[in-house]
C-alpha cells in the first residue's frame, strides 16, 4: 500500500472509531426506550458498581507494577539482553530490537520509551525502526491486563493464564520479525 | 505460576540493583510504582461506572442477549463452559470489537464487566476458570487493526528530524498480521495447557459437575 491509500484506510478507521461509541450510546438507549426501561434507575445501578470494581483492582495492580518498575530500574534488562542477543540473532532480531521484545509484555510505556530511542537514532523508515513499531503493536502488556482483568473479580490463582500470554508474546514477536524481513527485506 | 515469576522479578532486581549499583533506584521504583498502580485504578472509576451503566440499560434492553446469539457457533468452541447465550459472550464480544475499533477507554471497562459476568459462573472466586483464562488469552494478545499510539510516534518523529520520505503507516498491515498470529496462539495455547494434568485438576468447574468436564 502507498501512503495516501494507507491514509484514507487511517481515515476510514478513525471516523469509524469517532462515531462508534455515539451509535452504540444510540442503539442502547433506542432499544431501552421501545422497551419502556427506566433508563436513569437502571443506569444509576449499574454505574453504582464502578467504585469497587477499579478499588479491587488496586492490590493487584501495586504488586505487578513494583515488581516491573523495580526490574526496570535494577539495569538487569542490560545482562538478560547480552545474555540472549546471541539467540536471537539467528533468527534475524537485531541485538537493539530484543530488548523492545523482552519488555512488550511487561510494560507499555517502556516499551514505547525504547522504540522512541531506537527510532531516533535509526530512523522510522530503518528496518529497526519498521521492526520496532511492528513489535509494539503486535501484543498488548501481558501481566498489566492479568492484575486489571483478574484483579478486577479477584482472581489469585491464574493456572495457566501466564504461560498463555507468554506463548501468546513469543508468537507475535517472532511473527513481527518475519514479516518486517518480507515485507521491508 | 505468578507466584515464582514476581518473586523472580523481585530477586533478580535486588540482586542486579546491587551489582549495578542501582539500588537506590530499585527502592525508588517500587515507591513511585505502587504510587501509579493506585493512580491508575482510581482513574478507572468514572469510566467505568459510566461503561457499567450503559452495559445495564444494554442488557435490560436485550441487545447483550443478541450479541451473544449472534456469534454462538465460536462461543460453542472457546467457552463450551459457558450457558447457550449467557450475557457473558455478548460483553466479550463487546470488549473485543471495541479494542478492534481502537477504543481503549471503552474496551478495559466492557472487558471488566465481561470478566465480572465470567465470575458468576465460577463457583471458586480465588482460581480461573477456562474461560476467564481464554478471555484473558484474547486481552493480551488483542489483535491490532491500526496501532495509533505507534503511528503517532512516528509522525512525530519524522517531523522533528524533517524526513520527508517517512511513511508513517506503513507498519499497519505487518502490525496487524503480528498481532492476529499471536492473539491466535495464545488462544490455542490456552486450549492446549488446559488439558495438561494438574491444570485441568485444578479447574474450578470440576467442582461443579464432573461430568461436563469429560465431556469436553
Amino acid at each position: 500500500m502507498n501512503n495516501a491509500q494507507n491514509s484514507t484506510f487511517v481515515d476510514f478507521m478513525q471516523g469509524f472509531s469517532i462515531y462508534a461509541i455515539p451509535v452504540i450510546l444510540l442503539v442502547v438507549l433506542t432499544l431501552a426506550m421501545i422497551k419502556k426501561i427506566k433508563v436513569y434507575e437502571i443506569f444509576v445501578d449499574g454505574a453504582k458498581e464502578g467504585f469497587q470494581v477499579a478499588v479491587r483492582i488496586i492490590p493487584y495492580l501495586v504488586a505487578i507494577l513494583v515488581a516491573i518498575g523495580m526490574f526496570r530500574a535494577s539495569g538487569a534488562m542490560g545482562y538478560l539482553v547480552k545474555f540472549l542477543s546471541p539467540v536471537t540473532s539467528l533468527i534475524g532480531m537485531p541485538a537493539e530490537a530484543l530488548p523492545v521484545a523482552l519488555m512488550r509484555p511487561l510494560s507499555g510505556s517502556g516499551t514505547l520509551g525504547i522504540v522512541t530511542e531506537l527510532m531516533k537514532e535509526h530512523g522510522p523508515d530503518s528496518f529497526i525502526g519498521r521492526l520496532t513499531s511492528t513489535m509494539f503493536g503486535s501484543t498488548e502488556t501481558t501481566f498489566y491486563v492479568l492484575a486489571v482483568y483478574f484483579g478486577s473479580v479477584g482472581i489469585k490463582k491464574t493456572r495457566h493464564a501466564v504461560a498463555a500470554g507468554l506463548i501468546g508474546d513469543v508468537a507475535g514477536m517472532l511473527a513481527a520479525v518475519m514479516i518486517c524481513h518480507i515485507v521491508f527485506g | 505460576m505468578l507466584n515464582y515469576i514476581w518473586l523472580g522479578l523481585m530477586l533478580i532486581s535486588l540482586i542486579f540493583g546491587a551489582i549495578t549499583g542501582n539500588l537506590k533506584a530499585v527502592t525508588d521504583a517500587a515507591i513511585e510504582y505502587a504510587g501509579v498502580a493506585v493512580d491508575i485504578s482510581l482513574g478507572l472509576i468514572g469510566i467505568m461506572a459510566f461503561w457499567l451503566g450503559i452495559m445495564k440499560i444494554a442488557e435490560k434492553g436485550g441487545i447483550i442477549r443478541i450479541l451473544s446469539r449472534a456469534i454462538r457457533p465460536l462461543a460453542r468452541i472457546l467457552f463450551p463452559d459457558i450457558p447457550k447465550d449467557h450475557p457473558a459472550i455478548g460483553s466479550m464480544m463487546m470488549n473485543v470489537v471495541a479494542n478492534w475499533l481502537g477504543l481503549s477507554n471503552a474496551a478495559t471497562p466492557l472487558g471488566l464487566k465481561a470478566m465480572e459476568e465470567l465470575q458468576e459462573l465460577n463457583p471458586d472466586k480465588e482460581t480461573a476458570t477456562n474461560a476467564q483464562v481464554i478471555f484473558l488469552a484474547i486481552n493480551t494478545a488483542s489483535i491490532t487493526i491500526i496501532p495509533m499510539t505507534v503511528i503517532a510516534l512516528r509522525t512525530k518523529i519524522a517531523l522533528e528530524n524533517n524526513l520527508t520520505g517517512v511513511n508513517p503507516f506503513e507498519v499497519i498491515s505487518t502490525g496487524f498480521f503480528a498481532s492476529t498470529i499471536a492473539c491466535i496462539t495464545a488462544v490455542t495455547a490456552a486450549k492446549l495447557l488446559q488439558r495438561l494434568p494438574n491444570v485441568k485438576k485444578s479447574n474450578p468447574m470440576n467442582k461443579l459437575s464432573k461430568a461436563e468436564v469429560e465431556n469436553e
